[in-house]
């Protein structure tokens, strides 16, 4: 673009390796742990804006760690898929930086910041790994990083959580590295580009789809592999539960997407239409039954993780919605991109606004709530314009999602998925507004309130509204996710 | 951009910009609030004025901003639009003055005038919106924006009445949001026009245009209050007065009941609303609304529940109008969106008024209220006998109109509706009437009047003026653009040849 400005950098490896050498650092010089943190999770923004201009010029940018390319060496790859989810990574984690600096004692401080520059780092890595082997180590470098960032603040809730939550990932990890072996065997590379070029539909590929596929939907709690999810991201320290909730199960769900898109679903007779069929069907059972607990739950926190839950539903209905020619369909595709660009906002708003009211009245029990709504306004307003968007709600991002995703369903005729998303959004609304609605009414008991510092209403209320500008941006920022999802199949057409 | 658009994205900015404002102003500072308020109020009202002209003379407004592939943002000011804009921003400006009076030292003012500011930019929008997705957003911006008003006094009875508000509105939402979407994938476009744009699907689509249809009606009837999707009215009247008014007279219903005029006109058309056996259940399923809301009306004690039925009924009567699809009739409905708007404020404020001043919440309670507060009850008198249909008030042009247009179209039957409507409303008004003017106060008689004044001016003069409006708009409702004359104007683009 400009080269004067934006000198030829390998922007792929600075992402990664800033955030490692921070963790290294924060842990190594306690004091300095908060000042790093906050530079290096900014500075993030400003490498993640280089790499964007350069992905803009090139589409799909190729770097190869020390000179050594594939097969042998360590390949990073960015094109607009990944930067999808770099961007929301950047965006969600400088918020939850600001909010944390405020939310975390000193003592506690010392271990939220290593932890998060290393889970920062594994997350970057993974969007911008290119083989099969590098995903497995920066999913498992991920997962390792969240179990501990949830379990830190201590607690016996917080343990037993995390300690599921351990479990879950590495059982997930165990699955998908036996897909991962089964490939290696059958192809002898782990390659993306070579494995598109080498694999062969069979049984092979099948079985390796549908381990991987297992340990990638347990990772991402996809229902019915979501029980460890509600523990874990209610309990953990309102900072660390956006995290898990906005950007974590996300990143187990962007290698499937990788697989589903560039993989499988171009190998004809593998019966991917079989495969994406169940993957739909658990994805409308986690919208049904995720909100409907969501409905039920007393608490926020553990209300707003039943919504994740749910909300990743939406992000499986892509998978049944095939082109004519049996391809993926890039609208759904499109579509589910821009939903997990804005579930990430507006969760990690809600979660942080939980966060608030936590914090506030020294518990997070629904009816309890004291007229929040004139002595938070703030932390009121984003939980508000975050649950909208995540109701799917015009004027937000998450009404643009829905719109563009119940437009694939109906072209295709899937009347039982547009169903189900209706459903699910009046569900939402439901339990949005349960919440919002004891905003406004006294509790029965008053409670002594503590102070909110005012950086971690305006994190939450900051989030909210990007969620909020999302809705009225769709014509400046599709481009770019077709750019991320047209092109990929439509290369794999022999 | 056409020239001259920048004053629809002003219109919506003179009440968004103030309102966004007043919810960052201190509790304390009353002036300023007040100030924006006003400002906001009255620069809508100019720009409208301006607007008015305009398109009287011939002039098209139109902005349009790329929003999905496809799809734009479109705002347009057609005369169907400006009849809506015009009301709800003349509305707005009484409404505001009424209940900076009302809510006088009462606790949230800010948040209050913020989302009462946000409640007339989505209405206007409404009004406004030059295509089916534009409507919806300002639709269910104008639910989201209405809650916190419903619920603002606070209590248990205020949440409950908005989970109910939100539980029939946001499902009617869903269900406006489904045939939205399948129309457009019908259809390829969304986009109003005069005679609508569906007729090229009627011979491949019958079925669906049908289904299509009665979701969408379903869609806006919630907030227009058809029954049986009226529940939520009713309950809502837990909200402070000039929120009732807001909900009956200037924004909520009136939405809904413009949606079904954009619907049955401009999205099918009345030749193929026609065709497709649609008009004619919708205009029955008004008349059963007009008897069943005046019915229920009857029976209830408490005057705000009263004139919520009351509103019920009233408002079917634009249904009823559009449905019959006659060029006469659709001015009476058209008109009596004016009317009704006109008629149905006076009352609420009337009853704020009451409620205010001498704490009356009940019927029961008004005997001999007219010697303690002659000017409201007189301005209640008013508004009530437009209600009934009585020369020479706004509302027996409505009805005049409706009745000659339904014999026209050959719809006997209406006559029947419009002549027990009538009955029925003089019956659940003329008591309210007798029993303040003709009967002697209870016990020891109201709370006396402070300084001469049966209460304070800013209670006092909006009634006082929408009366008067009410009944110029029958007495003079042959002079230019008085809103009979508006909508005749209006009449004749919709039904060619119609003079």
């Amino acid at each position: 673009m400009s080269p004067v400005l934006l000198p030829d950098l390998p922007w792929e490896a600075l992402l990664i390796l800033l955030p490692l050498t921070g963790a290294a650092a924060g842990a190594l010089w306690p004091p300095a742990a908060r000042a790093i943190g906050l530079l290096t999770t900014a500075g993030g923004l400003l490498l993640l804006a280089g790499l964007g201009t350069a992905v803009a010029d090139a589409q799909t940018l190729r770097h190869a760690v020390g000179g050594w390319g594939a097969p042998l060496g360590i390949e990073l790859r960015a094109d607009a898929l990944s930067l999808v989810f770099l961007t929301a990574t950047a965006l969600v984690g400088l918020g939850v930086a600001v909010y944390a600096d405020s939310y975390f004692e000193r003592s506690q401080a010392r271990g939220f910041w290593p932890l998060w520059l290393f889970l920062l780092g594994a997350l970057n890595a993974l969007f911008l790994s290119a083989d099969l082997f590098n995903l497995y180590v920066t999913l498992e470098l991920m997962g390792l990083a969240a179990v501990a960032l949830t379990a830190f603040s201590g607690g016996r809730a917080a343990l037993s959580g995390a300690m599921r939550y351990l479990l879950a990932t590495l059982l997930g990890s165990l699955v998908y590295l036996l897909g991962v072996a089964l490939l290696y065997h059958a192809t002898g590379t782990l390659d993306f580009s070579l494995l598109t070029q080498r694999l062969e539909a069979g049984p092979a590929a099948r079985t390796a789809l549908g381990l991987m596929g297992a340990g990638l939907a347990l990772k991402t709690a996809l229902f019915p592999f979501h029980f460890w999810l509600p523990p874990a991201h209610s309990s953990a320290p309102a900072p660390v539960s956006a995290l898990l909730s906005a950007l974590v199960v996300k990143a187990s769900f962007y290698i499937l997407v990788r697989l589903w898109l560039e993989l499988f679903a171009p190998l004809s007779g593998l019966e991917g239409a079989g495969t994406g069929e169940v993957l739909g069907w658990l994805g409308m059972a986690a919208i049904l039954w995720g909100s409907w607990q969501a409905l039920r739950q007393p608490r926020v926190k553990l209300l707003v993780a039943y919504s994740t839950v749910a909300q990743i539903g939406y992000l499986f209905l892509a998978f049944p919605l095939l082109t004519a020619a049996g391809l993926p369909d890039p609208a759904a595709w499109r579509a589910v991109l821009w939903l997990v660009l804005a579930h990430a906002l507006a969760k990690a708003a809600m979660f942080l606004a939980a966060g608030n009211l936590l914090r506030f009245g020294g518990h997070d029990r629904i009816p309890d709530l004291d007229c929040v709504a004139q002595r938070l306004p703030l932390t009121v307003a984003a939980f508000a314009l975050a649950g909208i968007s995540i109701a799917g709600l015009p004027p937000t991002g998450g009404f643009i999602g829905k719109w563009l995703l119940l437009e694939a369903a109906l072209l295709q005729g899937r009347w039982d998925l547009v169903a189900v998303m209706l459903l699910g959004g009046l569900l939402a609304a439901g339990y949005v507004f349960k919440v919002v609605g004891h905003f406004f009414t006294p509790a029965a008991a008053g409670h002594a309130a503590r102070p909110v510092p005012a950086a971690m209403e305006w994190t939450a209320l900051t989030l909210a509204i990007l969620a909020l500008l999302l809705g009225l941006a769709p014509a400046w920022l599709l481009p770019w996710l077709d750019l991320a999802v047209g092109p990929g199949p439509a290369e794999a057409v022999p | 951009m056409s020239p001259g658009s920048w004053i629809l994205l002003a219109v919506l900015a003179s009440s968004l910009l103030p309102g966004l404002v007043i919810f960052a102003i201190a509790e304390r500072r009353v002036a300023l609030r007040t100030g924006l308020n006003l400002l906001g109020a009255v620069s809508k009202l100019l720009l409208v004025g301006w607007m008015l002209w305009g398109v009287a003379h011939g002039h098209a407004f139109e902005l349009r901003l790329a929003l999905l592939p496809g799809l734009d943002f479109v705002l347009r000011a057609g005369p169907l639009a400006l009849l809506f804009v015009t009301l709800s921003s003349a509305l707005w400006l009484l409404t505001t003055l009424y209940a900076i009076g009302y809510l006088e030292g009462s606790p949230h003012r800010s948040r209050f005038f913020g989302f009462f500011s946000l409640c007339v930019t989505a209405s206007v929008g409404v009004a406004l919106a030059g295509n089916l997705l534009t409507f919806l957003l300002f639709y269910e911006l104008l639910t989201l924006s209405t809650y916190p008003l419903v619920v603002h006094r606070g209590t248990e009875a205020a949440r409950r009445a908005g989970q109910s508000y939100l539980a029939y509105t946001l499902t009617g939402g869903a269900l406006l949001l489904a045939g939205t979407l399948w129309l457009y994938s019908l259809a390829g476009t969304l986009e109003f026009t005069a005679t609508g744009f569906v007729h090229g699907l009627v011979d491949d689509h019958r079925g669906a245009l049908i289904l299509i249809f009665w979701l969408l009606i379903a869609g806006v009837g919630v907030k227009a209050a058809l029954v049986p999707l009226h529940g939520w009215l009713p309950q809502a009247m837990v909200a402070p007065a000039p929120v009732s008014a807001l909900l009956h007279a200037v924004a909520v219903v009136k939405a809904g009941a413009f949606g079904i005029v954009r619907i049955v006109y401009e999205v099918y058309g009345v030749e193929l609303a026609a065709d497709l056996g649609v008009a004619l259940p919708l205009a029955a399923l008004a008349a059963i609304t007009i008897l069943y809301g005046s019915l229920r009306a009857l029976y209830q004690d408490d005057l705000k529940r009263r004139l919520a039925f009351s509103t019920v009924s009233q408002v079917s009567y634009i249904a009823l109008g559009v449905a019959i699809a006659g060029p006469i009739a659709t001015i009476g409905g058209l008109v009596h969106l004016v009317h009704q708007g006109l008629m149905k404020i006076t009352l609420f404020f009337c009853a704020g008024n009451l409620a205010e001043t001498v704490h009356i919440h009940r019927i029961s309670e008004m005997d001999g209220v007219g010697r303690r507060m002659p000017w409201t009850m007189g301005a209640f008198t008013l508004a009530a006998f437009g209600m009934i249909g009585l020369p020479p008030v706004a509302g027996f042009v409505s009805k005049w109109y409706l009745g000659l247009g339904a014999m026209q179209a050959g719809q006997d039957w209406v006559v029947l509706v419009l002549a027990g409507s009538s009955l029925l409303n003089a019956a659940y008004f003329l008591p309210i009437l007798h029993r303040a003017w003709f009967r002697a106060p209870a016990g020891n008689g109201f709370a006396p009047a402070v300084g001469g004044r049966e209460t304070g001016w800013l209670l006092l003069w909006p009634p006082v003026i929408t009366a008067a409006m009410s009944l110029g708009a029958g007495l003079l409702a042959f002079i230019p653009f008085s809103p009979l004359e508006w909508v005749q104007f209006i009449a004749r683009q919709e039904f060619i040849g119609y003079d």
